[in-house]
């Protein structure tokens, strides 16, 4: 009996300690035998295929009179065919605003106008998705993206930041900006901003990721203390939290900094951490204006993107899944981005820009 | 058989406290007469005092009060005085040192690190008052003073880490945290700042001399319990007769490994790996930043570092604008 309560209290010992996650697993190894280099991921996680709108209708031809001609006011999708350019307005009101329907940007008495500040910020996304295919093909390969990679169905996307308040004065309710338990430092003790230190696209405040010495001896040349680089350390635990991997499916563990120890993912997400900075310079700093305040951050910057706006837990946004090629209307030329003005404020003012002035033009 | 496998300590004595040796002139007198309490007595000696606490031992409960003190209130404040919230962030919460802008100055302003320099200031006068009290106790016992320089190592590695690698390398940014999460953060960031920390051949040496600290203290107390049921854990005249728990130990390794400690040179061996640890750990924090800044490269170099097949992977940085 003893004998027994003995060997039944082992066994739950050993259950307890390593049972914390019975479900099945998966690994991967993405390096060097020994280095530690591989990926542990749960098997439903691992298989689960992600929620991918059908297209609207069969994709129609891209023959056929130019949307531009047809309608009044196309800025960036009026090189594809009316047809064309259809199908993909109703696939963005699934997209992004599957329940308010094409009213969430247009007027419907005037489809042309660009009264709502959504629809303005619409075409400038538009202008950023066509810029990402064509132009950031070093981190979105052949897959590309649509509306649907970061919004999901939502008017904002889930997984967004901005710029933070100012640090408080005292010590009273003052962390200091860290030591709070949060998912933009991934629940750890890490800075909470550090995205604002390195991602806003503003190559005047955005500081250099690297933060390891190219020399053996201390030199001049970098001269970084260890708090300043604590946030770094927070924006690689975004990254990974962002991707669901490790550290291990870039970097080699033995040195974080050499290039020709890590995978080739590594180089991948260089050029997505510029696609980000890309992203949220040149796009969607310029729509400040355009934006209402309760649609920006405490600092009046609007919503930016971050690793996790798209890739939303997966180390390939939706496993990978090619939903863009169903749209070649997000694939054109990319258009340098248009000076944005501010949207049509609700009283009508003197047309001034360019699309204020299609807008009378479609009026009438 | 069972009788000598204890988890407790079987024996406790009871009687008129043993009050100590008269003490020297000049000595203060000791605090309390010694009472007796039967759970101490299950882990140590069921004696409780009399203590001597002397000046220095005063002043470092004050300066330490004052130190634990200032760090958990600013704690307390940065969740608004919510001792709730105190109690459920506490492992995130922190003291934290001043910002790299201020370099290595003492004049602070409190909420910015000012603070942080306080509370360190307090507790060091606390430690180093408390290393005064374990030197002298133990010169009025006539005893060595080793206790007192296993301590000093202890307080190199300290003192190293928040005052005299700081002081070198300029900037109190360089120095922890004091906060449970945030100083294990904080040992992460260092490590990637300085090229990976495991390279440091000193932090090696560390390493190897901690594990090897448990190793002796499991080989020696397993040792001392196992030839309990002789009376090993009393030592007394056992070391020449024939048959005793001391002989049995030391035939016991010699026997297994070839060769043993003897009662005196194991405790030696304990005493040095013990020291050791902090005393090697505290030379590689002090080199590292001031005369290495990547450990890595130095570990190439010195052809210590294991090589992996090169992935062919290049620094998108050299390759041209990017995403064109």
């Amino acid at each position: 009996m003893k004998r027994t309560i003995a060997i039944a209290a082992l066994a739950s010992a050993a259950l307890t300690l390593t049972g914390c996650e019975l479900a099945p697993k998966q690994s991967a190894q993405y390096g060097h035998r020994g280095t530690g280099m591989d990926q542990v991921t749960l098997k439903k996680v691992a298989m689960a295929k992600d929620d991918v709108p059908a297209p609207p209708y069969d994709p129609p031809s891209n023959d056929g009179p130019r949307a531009g001609a047809a309608y009044q006011n196309v800025q960036v999708l009026g090189d594809v065919s009316e047809e064309q350019f259809t199908y993909t307005m109703a696939a963005i009101t699934a997209w992004v605003s599957p329940e308010q329907g094409c009213n969430y940007c247009h007027n419907p008495e005037n489809m042309a106008s660009d009264e709502k500040y959504t629809k303005v910020a619409a075409r400038k996304m538009l202008q950023m998705t066509r810029n990402i295919n064509s132009k950031w093909n070093k981190h979105v390969a052949s897959t590309g993206v649509t509306c649907w990679t970061c919004h999901r169905g939502n008017a904002i996307p889930a997984n967004y930041w901005a710029l933070p308040e100012a640090g408080k004065n005292g010590i009273i309710g003052n962390r200091h900006g860290q030591n709070n338990p949060v998912p933009a430092s991934a629940y750890s003790s890490l800075p909470e901003a550090s995205l604002a230190l390195y991602l806003t696209g503003d190559p005047k405040t955005d500081r250099s990721i690297r933060v390891v010495s190219d020399t053996l001896h201390p030199t001049k040349a970098n001269e970084l203390s260890i708090k300043e680089t604590e946030p770094q350390y927070a924006l690689m635990n975004h990254l990974s939290t962002s991707l669901g991997v490790n550290c291990t499916f870039c970097h080699n563990a033995q040195a974080f900094k050499p290039w020709n120890i890590s995978t080739p993912k590594r180089a991948t997400a260089w050029y997505g951490l510029r696609m980000v900075r890309d992203i949220n310079g040149q796009y969607i700093s310029s729509l400040k204006d355009v934006f209402p305040a309760h649609r920006k951050g405490p600092m009046g910057d609007p919503f930016k993107v971050s690793c996790a706006t798209c890739h939303q837990g997966k180390n390939k946004p939706m496993g990978g899944y090619k939903m863009a090629k169903d749209y070649p209307a997000l694939w054109g030329t990319p258009m340098a981005p248009l000076a944005t003005p501010a949207a049509a404020p609700a009283a009508p003012a003197a047309p001034a820009a360019p699309i204020a002035a299609a807008v009378s033009t479609a009026t009438h | 058989m069972a009788t000598y496998q204890n988890i407790f300590t079987q024996v406790q004595l009871r009687g008129e406290p043993e009050a100590g040796i008269a003490l020297p002139p000049g000595s203060e007198p000791r605090i309390g007469k010694g009472s007796f309490n039967h759970l101490m007595g299950l882990i140590g000696h069921a004696q409780i005092g009399p203590v001597y606490l002397g000046w220095t031992g005063v002043f470092a409960l004050i300066f330490g009060f004052f130190a634990i003190e200032i760090i958990g209130l600013n704690m307390l404040a940065s969740v608004g005085w919510n001792p709730i919230q105190f109690v459920r962030m506490l492992p995130w919460l922190s003291l934290e040192p001043p910002g790299p802008e201020y370099g290595f100055t003492p004049f602070v302003p409190l909420a910015k690190g000012g603070w942080w320099i306080m509370a360190g200031f307090f507790l060091t006068t606390s430690i180093i008052l408390w290393w005064v009290r374990t030197y002298t106790r133990a010169r009025a016992l006539g005893m060595g003073t080793h206790v007192a320089w296993a301590f000093a190592s202890a307080i190199w590695l300290y003192l190293v880490l928040g005052f005299i690698r700081p002081f070198f390398m300029g900037s109190w940014a360089e120095s922890v945290p004091f906060g449970i999460f945030p100083h294990l953060d904080w040992t992460a960031a260092f490590s990637i700042r300085y090229g990976n920390l495991f390279y440091n051949p000193f932090h090696a040496f560390s390493i190897a001399f901690l594990y090897g600290s448990t190793l002796l203290f499991a080989m020696h107390g397993a040792t001392i319990l196992a030839v309990g049921r002789y009376g090993g854990e009393r030592e007394i005249e056992q070391i020449t007769d024939r048959g005793t728990a001391s002989e049995r130990a030391a035939l016991f390794w010699r026997w297994t490994m070839g060769f043993n400690a003897t009662m005196e040179s194991i405790h030696r061996w304990a005493w040095w790996f013990a020291v050791l640890t902090t005393l090697t750990g505290g030379i590689g924090i002090l080199l590292t930043g001031t005369v290495v800044d990547n450990w890595y490269l130095w570990a190439q170099q010195h052809g210590y570092a294991p090589m992996y097949p090169d992935t062919g992977v290049i620094d998108p940085a050299t390759l041209g604008s990017a995403g064109q």
